[in-house]
């Protein structure tokens, strides 16, 4: 018997602290584990009897790059609470705060995080040696997804102005205006870095996934839409737990994410974009074919595209936000709770992100649920792996350890995201001692 | 041969990452840092890791699990100084609001599988477990704070980090004050400084993300709290987000868990 094992004890380059374990014996993949061994912090369990107003300052401290994402599923699942829908130029507004973080997530990502690995180095500092013009294009990119942050937020992390109902100030026009040169420098900086990205070599992978994603109207989701899938799938939020389930494994302090039905399924860029492709501008449509993606992508490696085309999607439509904004009367439209449970879903950077809210008529939460986009992914990486290593088995160690690790950071996975959860065992400081759930 | 650069390490403890993401966030200084210094482990940035010891060590996140503990003496050991950055280092963070509740609380909470999981009944600041060179508070830390602290590390200076509150700020920033104007409760006559007084910027009142200022009057701060219609219950509420753990957060905070079983 050959024994063969692919281990990477600490993962580089994501957010938050993994691990991965493989297996092979006698050329089969007998085991794939990705770890995750970031230490929980149970955020549903101390929102349990705080105020239903509290809830987006408290869970964007979840994750520190996506925290709009969710102060964005908390004030529209609790608006969903009480009866309210916030619309016209706050919802354009919470729209273009939404633009900002996709920008500032995926930029990240693409130079910083993932370039690397098509590039063949370490991270973005020893890149930079060779690439330096390359890294000052994405950090410009990135700054400027900040600053619609910073201008609407307050501060690029956990931006300080959201509030269940609206904000607590609006910008002037004049403020929103003054990002406007930058943003054009940004939208043509997005689509070089299309096609830029377009150019990198990919590996020969696809899948049949379940994609699964928002898919509004009439515009590319971020805020809102059905939930939908390309097996049949579609439901509003209030639906979503009875058709996804999440399970608690051995070796992960994340929940992994099914559906009842079918099992793994992939939320994200390549499930948005296949899935809303008629719904992104026409411009960006044409940047994306040109790029050679076609009207659906399922190749994760090429995420890094997709991701393009979305940042590239952000500052058009941050764009023509901000060219229409007109400053409302109001900053906020007001809210009162009720005894009542409202669920949503928007779309965060790495996708579908759930919140589920029962509250009290006196506003106290009683039961927070939130699904993050990292945990309902993670059965599809370890599946992708399964079929990444079957397929490589001839690289050396050194090789398919790296192209694992790739196969990981396809999905920017936020291991802070995916580790938020409820459920813990105790040690006791010193004494070892072990409390069990009855 | 050439004078080798210092050594920066960035490590993580439980946090939600914002603080280290920080430092990318300086995309104006990020190349010029990278050339002053030597990123010798920065996971979240690099898979290039060197051998300690580091000249200095920044420090994310709270400890929360006996692995932690440990693990944090291990970077004591091998960092000639080190900092601790944001709420979670330097208060034990949002996760901290565990060590109010009866740990049995949250285990009694259906869970598939208790057995899994391993934590301590507390999330507790580094400075609990081992000397600490520096503190720099926020959630998040201020990114401009953030470098004053590492550049003053690196030529061995004090780092130029105010002890004063938020009200100090909101004046110097030119800010109407919320209370006053709008009778909007606000933390910042207890806050430390730091963040620019964004809050009252932003048209509401502080909510403490940088912790307690050197010299808080916490019952002083009760009372306008209270004269503003707020109940015992929210001021606790208040006072126990993000610095909970923070003494004269914590010891206010629990004055009023009698208001709180009447409420
Ligand atoms: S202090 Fe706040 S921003 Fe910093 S790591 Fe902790 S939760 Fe995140």
């Amino acid at each position: 018997m050959t024994r063969r094992t692919i281990k990477v004890d600490q993962l580089a380059r994501v957010e938050g602290e993994g691990a991965l374990h493989a297996q092979v014996i006698d050329g089969k993949v007998e085991h794939v584990e990705l770890n995750i061994f970031e230490p929980p912090r149970f955020f549903e369990a101390f929102l349990q009897g705080r105020d239903f107003r509290e809830a987006p300052d408290i869970t964007a401290r979840i994750c520190g790059i996506c925290p709009v994402a969710y102060q964005m599923s908390s004030v529209h699942a609790m608006e969903a609470a009480c009866g309210v829908t916030v619309g016209g130029a706050l919802r354009d507004l919470r729209r273009l705060l939404y633009c900002g973080e996709w920008i500032e997530s995926h930029v990240l990502h693409i130079y910083m995080l993932h370039a690397p690995d098509f590039l063949g180095y370490e991270g973005a500092v020893d890149m930079a040696r060779d690439h330096a013009a390359l890294l000052q294009r994405g950090l410009r990119m990135k700054k400027a997804g900040n600053a619609i942050i910073t201008v609407i937020g307050g501060r690029e992390v956990h931006p300080v102005n959201v509030r269940v109902g609206g904000f607590y100030r609006l910008p002037e026009r004049r403020e929103l205006t003054a990002l406007h040169d930058e943003l054009n420098w940004g939208r043509d900086a997005a689509l070089e870095t299309v096609q830029w990205a377009a150019g990198l070599p990919f590996p020969d992978f696809e899948r049949d996934y379940e994609l699964v994603a928002l898919r509004p109207a009439d515009e590319y989701p971020l805020n809102e839409g059905r939930i939908v899938s390309n097996k049949g799938i579609d439901t509003d939020a209030a639906g979503f737990e009875d058709i996804f389930e999440e399970i608690h494994v051995a070796h992960s302090t994340a929940l992994h994410g099914n559906t009842k039905a079918r099992g793994a399924y992939l939320v994200g860029p390549l499930a948005r974009y296949s899935l809303n492709f008629d719904r992104l501008p026409e411009s960006v449509q044409a940047a994306a074919m040109e790029a050679g993606l076609g009207r659906e992508c399922r190749n994760p490696f090429k995420s890094i595209v997709v991701r393009a085309v979305e940042v590239l999607f952000a500052f058009d439509e941050a764009l023509r936000i901000i060219d229409r904004y007109e400053r409302p009367a109001e900053p906020s439209v007001p809210v009162e709770p009720r005894a009542a449970s409202g669920q949503w879903a928007t779309e965060a950077p790495r996708g579908l992100l759930y919140h589920r809210y029962d509250i009290a008529a006196d506003g106290s939460i009683r039961v927070a649920k939130i699904v993050p986009p990292t945990s309902q992914n993670q059965p599809s990486v370890e599946e992708d792996l399964r079929d990444v290593i079957a397929a490589n088995l001839a690289l050396d160690d050194d090789a398919l350890r790296g192209r694992c690790e790739q196969t990981i950071r396809n999905y920017d996975p936020c291991i802070s995201c995916a580790t938020h959860f409820l459920k813990l065992n105790v040690r006791r400081e010193g004494g070892g001692e072990t409390c069990d759930a009855s | 041969m050439a004078k080798s650069k210092p050594k920066l390490a960035v490590w993580k403890f439980a946090s939600c990452d914002g603080c280290q993401l920080s430092i990318l966030d300086l995309e104006d200084e990020l190349l010029a840092l990278t050339g002053e210094v030597e990123i010798a482990q920065f996971l979240e940035a690099t898979r290039a890791v060197s051998e300690g010891p580091y000249d200095l060590s920044l420090v994310e996140g709270s400890i929360t699990t006996a692995h932690d503990a440990e693990r944090i003496k291990m970077v004591r050991q091998q960092s000639k100084m080190l900092v601790t950055i944001g709420a979670c280092a330097t208060s034990g963070g949002i996760q901290a609001l565990r060590n109010f509740r009866d740990i049995n609380d949250f285990v009694a909470a259906v869970y598939a599988r208790p057995d899994y999981i391993d934590t301590l009944a507390t999330s507790t600041p580094i400075a609990e477990h081992v000397a600490v060179d520096f503190e720099l508070r926020g959630c998040p830390v201020n990114k401009h704070q953030l470098l004053e602290v590492v550049t003053a590390f690196l030529f061995g200076r004090k780092p130029m980090v105010a002890g004063h509150s938020v009200c100090m700020e909101c004046k110097m920033r030119g800010n109407v004050c919320v209370t006053v104007a709008h009778g909007t409760p606000c933390l910042g006559p207890v806050t430390q400084a730091g963040c620019g007084a964004i809050c009252p910027a932003y048209d509401r009142g502080c909510y403490g993300c940088y912790g307690p200022q050197d010299t808080p009057a916490m019952p002083a701060m009760s009372k306008v709290l209270e004269a503003h219609e707020m109940k015992g219950r929210d001021i606790q509420r208040i006072l126990r987000t993000f610095n909970a753990h923070a003494a004269p957060f914590r010891e206010e905070s629990q004055r009023h868990d009698a208001a709180d079983d009447q409420g």
